[in-house]
């Protein structure tokens, strides 16, 4: 069984959600990238996203963006974000991590290298933003056979037929994009959340995880009564956009963030469920 | 090489997915591939219907000024000595260039589909235009996504479009070119995917794009081949035409695919010279990558980070191509090659002064390269020249490397 796998059944069994955040590698410098992802396991986080940095990352908001640029000028490469997850591995072998990012990178490296290596130094699952099932055969079969969950996207606007398509091939957990726009976006709408996700259900199995609207504790706490996890991105990365200069601030606030989500969550999942 | 040429049956390419061989392909996000499939559909239902494509050809006769002239240069001719030079003129499309040809097919969709809101990237600013045109025509509401670089340096272009009713949006993020405007409005179509209609001005991008672009495009090679058998009773030697994207390229090239004696060059910007790395030449100096929802040639660094491009036009500054012209690349089809900045400036000036055009610089790196290649050919030889554009967009970029202040 995959690490992923495991941590949602501890969490189902717990009858909690589980809090995914998400971080870009090297932003705002490499130094600070794992402390920080033991910051937020400490803080309550049950699986960990790692942003591999791009230079044209088209799905992303500013907040991310940015974060890509900040880390790209400190020189951050695939090979570097490998490495971070070896690093973290040395002390952690029981938190997940889901590497996300844009194909190029690792178009570049290769394939059976990235996937060689992802698996080595103990990545969990692999979420390429802009690699749709269709284009994914060969990517999927490699990581499938090391071991490692390809992770996919679901929108608002996947059809029924194309989610099929999408479940089939979905390892790990279903990320469910919770609206339509780039990361960082304000208008996630937890009334349509909860319909939607019943239909995804309907047809897989896997863990719902909901991100990409995630702002605060308030919203995650919402979005944690319908969903198997939360995940949360921009609400992090803008805090390493505050503190420039200060990275153990950035640390702290970032920790502080998760501690109160995850507060707001499980606070939320032990009320009376309300409709949302 | 004959024999790839008579093998391959070029009509079947793209493939149901969109792959030209290895290259092509769908590569977004998950919230737009429904968006695709739409318009997939509609594509290729309309590209059927004879009622879409009577108003489609209605529209290139009456709005576009269809068919442009096949014009035989016959002074630049004589002084270079050798093949007989032609001259798709392009430029003489209404708005200055080709783009026209390609924004009208893709708002007559647009229109069927029900959207209301147009969004579109540019580099020279001439997509936007040909978009922002068609967009007034119809009554579209249009957003266009611009470098805030090739903001300033093609400053005329910003005002037309703004006169046309557009929303010119400066895009500041990343090297702030023509990569960084697509960059943007892909974001701008995943966020208001339900109303709006994302118009590429290439032959790149996501299915069905790189095939919907080279279908509107293809317009100027079905005509040039017949204009020019009509003045000459045979078939051109060679085409030439400069690819950023590779547009107007593919739009000249296609109809001859099936020509096996007829050379095709695409010609690069070559920048400061390929040896700098200050170019944006991909099929001559880059390697296969994923950018912008297709897999083709890319400029990028060893980590598949895609780097800083530079070229005097901000039409080729560009760090991507169309998936088919890497294809044709591989295939040994088509050729290749690059000019530099300065050839393609020299190149500017002749054909100004030795026929009265004033050519588009994108269009100047092709002439350039015919002016190297045609004195090595046959009086009774001819090339055809893709004019895609003119040049009074670049009138003030070519004042300021001359000192001058318009």
């Amino acid at each position: 069984m995959s690490r992923i796998v495991g941590r949602f059944e501890e969490t189902r069994a717990s009858g909690r959600a589980a809090l995914i955040p998400y971080v870009t590698a090297g932003d705002p410098a490499p130094e600070v990238t794992v402390p920080l992802l033991h910051d937020l396991v400490a803080a309550g986080a049950d699986l960990l996203e790692l942003g591999v940095p791009f230079s044209d990352p088209m799905a992303d908001g500013p907040v991310i963006q940015l974060a890509c640029e900040r880390a790209l000028a400190h020189g951050t490469r695939l090979r570097d974000v490998l490495e971070m997850v070896r690093e973290f591995r040395r002390t952690d072998t029981d938190t997940p991590v889901v590497l996300m990012g844009y194909l190029n990178p690792v178009e570049r490296m290769g394939h059976e290298v990235f996937v060689t290596a992802a698996a080595e130094v103990g990545v969990d699952g692999v979420l390429m933003v802009d690699l749709p099932p269709e284009e994914s055969g060969d990517l999927s079969g490699l990581l499938e056979q090391a071991g490692l969950d390809p992770i996919f996207l679901v929108a608002p606007t996947t059809s029924e037929f194309r989610l099929r398509h999408v479940a089939a091939a979905a390892r790990g957990f279903i990320y469910y994009v919770s609206l339509k726009g780039v990361t960082g976006s304000q208008n996630l709408d937890p009334a349509a959340l909860g319909a939607r996700l019943g239909a995804i259900r309907a047809i897989s199995d896997l863990p719902l995880g909901v991100g990409f609207g995630i702002r605060d504790a308030a919203t995650a706490a919402a979005v944690a009564q319908v969903a198997d996890a939360v995940v949360v991105g921009s609400a992090i990365v803008r805090l390493a956009e505050q503190h420039p200069e200060a990275p153990e601030r950035f640390r702290t606030a970032a920790a502080e963030v998760v501690r109160e989500m995850r507060t707001a969550m499980d606070a939320s999942r032990t009320a009376a469920p309300a409709a949302v | 090489m004959n024999e790839v040429r008579e093998a391959v049956d070029w009509a079947a390419f793209p493939d149901m997915r969109g792959h030209f061989g290895p290259y092509g392909g769908r590569f977004v996000a998950e919230t737009l591939m429904g968006a695709l499939d739409e318009l997939q559909a509609v594509y290729e239902k309309y590209m059927q219907d004879p009622e879409f494509l009577a108003e489609l050809d209605t529209d290139l006769k009456q709005f576009v000024g269809r068919p442009s002239p096949l014009y035989h240069a016959e002074r630049l001719s004589r002084e270079l000595g050798g093949a007989q030079v032609y001259l798709k003129r392009e430029d003489l499309d209404h708005t200055g260039a080709h783009k026209v040809n390609n924004t009208i097919g893709q708002a007559l969709l647009a229109q069927r589909l029900g959207k209301t809101r147009i969004i579109a990237e540019t580099g020279a600013g001439q997509h936007g235009v040909a978009t922002a045109t068609v967009a007034a025509r119809l009554g579209l509401e249009c957003v266009v996504y611009m470098g805030a670089e090739d903001i300033q340096r093609q400053s005329p272009n910003v005002y037309r479009m703004r006169l046309l009713g557009a929303d010119v949006v400066a895009v500041k993020s990343g090297s702030r070119t023509l990569k960084d405007a697509l960059n943007e409005a892909m974001r701008d179509w995943v966020t208001n995917v339900d109303n709006t209609f994302y118009i590429i001005g290439t032959v790149a991008g996501p299915h069905p794009y790189p095939a919907m672009v080279r279908d509107f495009q293809s317009v100027i090679g079905r005509e040039a081949r017949a204009q020019h058998l009509e003045m000459t009773g045979r078939l051109p030697d060679a085409l030439v035409a400069c690819v950023g994207g590779g547009s107007n390229a593919i739009g000249l090239f296609h109809p001859f695919l099936g020509d096996p004696s007829v050379e095709m060059i695409g010609v690069e910007a070559g920048g400061e010279g390929i040896a700098t790395g200050r170019h944006s030449a991909p099929l001559c100096a880059g390697q296969p990558g994923v950018l912008h929802g297709n897999r083709t040639y890319l400029m990028e660094d060893e980590d598949g980070q895609i780097v800083a491009t530079h070229s005097i036009s901000a039409g080729l500054d560009y760090p991507g191509v169309g998936p088919e012209h890497a294809w044709l690349k591989d295939l040994g089809r088509a050729t290749y090659v690059s000019v530099t900045d300065e050839q393609a400036l020299r190149a500017f000036h002749r054909m100004t002064r030795t026929e009265g055009i004033i050519p588009a610089l994108e269009t100047s790196h092709a002439i350039a390269h015919v002016i190297d290649i045609a004195p090595r050919m046959r009086p009774d030889q001819s090339l055809i020249i893709n004019l895609s554009g003119r040049g009074d967009k670049d009138l003030n970029t070519v004042a300021a490397l001359e000192g001058m202040e318009l």
